[in-house]
């Protein structure tokens, strides 16, 4: 039997699979801050994409480079949607939050692809730089540069984040909202504010996100649902609470994918993520990272 | 001086009024106690001095400042601080990061090392377990933590709601050294519980809360000596009851 094709299936899975981790991140950092389930996550990955498609043609800025514009991009666009939209949610007691911010977002979700027809028609595009389709082989193995690019910025974005929310103080102060916003706010933290930090960081994880997205796969306004539910699929995977496991379930769900596509055949792909959703939420429904 | 005042407030819960008209004064310096039954408001008064349950009748002063539409996080940095019902620890993080939590207002933040220094002087415990998860530290170290964080964030009106609370009592009567100790330090102290006798040792003064209204006021040791109090929280028939029974 060739194991060829497996390994080279794997790689391709491991790589998608960090883009779906770092997607994950940002919802399930957002979720665990506010109990806020943002649905138009996977729109705002679109957008990224589209912000740097537009810097790379109108500008000639490397997509990777321009994650420094983009995520600021995003950041600030975050901080607008909380304040107009989201901030109005957090006032309500937990449980009521869920369903509101689902409303919400999923109207946002309708808008933001509508928008993104009207100015950038319902073509699909892709970033095409100049080291497009270039790479490197190991053995016979293909690993193509902006694909492994796309992982490295993605580990980077998820560890940086990682080390942000355990090592600083305003980190461990999004913690602690997340864990208790009521005792966080006895501490002398300003919940809302926090909150507004926390969506806005999430937004521009999506951003960055999109970015990789444009780079290695295509962009269209049609594709935010789709990358939302392979965003909530990752996060039930990975359980609430941990920054880390919601990355690592993105890569172990990508090389599901992979494995199942040399298995089953590629029909099947998208079907291996809803049965993995289903048989973690029977065995072990806090999640293979997550705390009870 | 009169450092904490609170003048008439009303506060509901939705439908449901908690508090009646409460009103109360804490001077710089001093130990005040809310004992009362259970539901009487005691919580709600402290959440609402705290600016966690805003009132929506009456006013709060501190320092003659009125703080009642202040919001938790602001009234912290004015050194209002409040130890709730429960401790509310963040029980997944480490000690030490729930106690530099407690000092996360920017003026308590410049001090940090003195308050780390203060906090583990009183509490060597908690230098010792500083890496553990606060979860798993015992119910007395939870509150000695508790205390602890709200110390680090450099108080001058300390409430404690119901610290005594699931806990063994030679716990508790630590706990209440500390207070004094807190106290001898400078700070004043607002104390609600249910443990009224040793609550009353403590106080200077104490106000009895019943169905959302004060129902009595005195000294610490007026209290411990009146009729109703020993009937109704200190387990104590009068003597007259005595003479009375079979």
């Amino acid at each position: 039997m060739n194991l060829e094709p497996v390994a080279q299936n794997l790689v391709f899975g491991l790589f998608v699979g960090g883009l779906y981790g770092i997607a994950a991140v940002g919802l399930s950092l957002v979720f665990g801050v506010q109990k806020v389930l943002n649905v138009a996550h996977g729109s705002l990955i679109m957008l990224g994409g589209y912000a740097s498609f537009w810097i790379f043609t109108w500008y000639g800025i490397d997509p990777f480079l321009a994650i420094a514009i983009t995520g600021p991009l995003l950041f600030a666009f975050g901080l607008v949607l909380y304040f107009g939209l989201f901030r109005f949610v957090t006032r309500l007691r937990e449980e009521e939050r869920i369903k509101n911010s689902l409303l919400i977002s999923f109207g946002l979700t309708l808008v933001l692809e509508n928008v993104a027809i009207q100015l950038w028609t319902a073509d699909e595009r892709a970033i095409t730089t100049s080291y497009a389709g270039e790479g490197t082989t190991i053995g016979d193995i293909a690993f193509p540069y902006t694909r492994v690019a796309g992982l490295i910025v993605a580990a980077i974005c998820v560890f940086a984040l990682h080390a942000f929310l355990t090592r600083t103080f305003a980190g461990k102060a999004i913690r602690a909202t997340s864990e208790d916003w009521e005792a966080a706010s006895l501490m002398g933290i300003n919940v809302q504010r926090t909150y507004a930090v926390a969506f806005a960081i999430g937004t521009a994880l999506a951003g960055i996100a999109g970015a990789l997205v444009g780079v290695s796969y295509l962009i269209a306004p049609s594709i935010g649902l789709a990358w939302t539910l392979k965003a909530l699929v990752v996060v039930v995977l990975a359980g609430m609470g941990s920054i880390m496991g919601a990355f690592f379930a993105g890569v172990l769900l990508g090389l599901a994918e992979a494995l199942s596509i040399y298995v089953f055949g590629t029909s099947y792909r998208e079907v291996v993520g809803l049965v993995l959703f289903v048989l973690v939420l029977l065995v072990r429904p806090q999640g293979l990272f997550g705390r009870r | 001086m009169l450092e904490l005042e609170a003048n008439d407030i009303y506060v509901s819960y939705g439908d449901l009024t908690a508090l009646w008209g409460v009103s109360l004064q804490v001077h710089q310096g001093e130990i005040v106690v809310l004992i009362g039954p259970n539901g009487a408001g005691k919580t709600t008064l402290m959440r609402a001095i705290a600016g966690l349950q805003p009132p929506y009748r009456g006013n709060i002063l501190f320092d003659g400042e009125s703080v009642h539409q202040m919001r938790a996080h602001q009234l912290v940095e004015r050194g209002v601080v409040l130890i709730p019902e429960g401790r509310r620890l963040f029980a997944g993080m480490s000690v030490l990061d729930n106690l530099m939590l407690g000092a996360y207002a920017p003026k308590a933040r410049k001090a940090l090392a003195e308050t780390f220094d203060r906090v583990y002087t009183i509490f060597p415990v908690l230098a010792e377990r500083r890496g553990q998860a606060a979860g798993t530290l015992s119910g007395g170290q939870q509150q000695m933590l508790a205390i602890g964080r709200a110390l680090m964030a450099q108080p001058r009106l300390l409430l404690l709601d119901e610290p005594s609370l699931g806990l063994a009592p030679l716990v508790v009567a630590d706990i209440f050294d500390v207070l004094r100790q807190i106290n001898a330090d400078g700070v004043t102290v607002l104390l609600a519980e249910q443990n009224a006798r040793m609550a009353l040792e403590l106080a200077h003064r104490a106000y009895i809360l019943e169905e959302g209204r004060v129902s009595g006021e005195g000294t610490g040791r007026e209290m411990l000596e009146a009729d109703h109090v020993r009937r109704a929280y200190l387990g104590q028939v009068t003597p007259l009851e005595e003479a009375a029974g079979p």
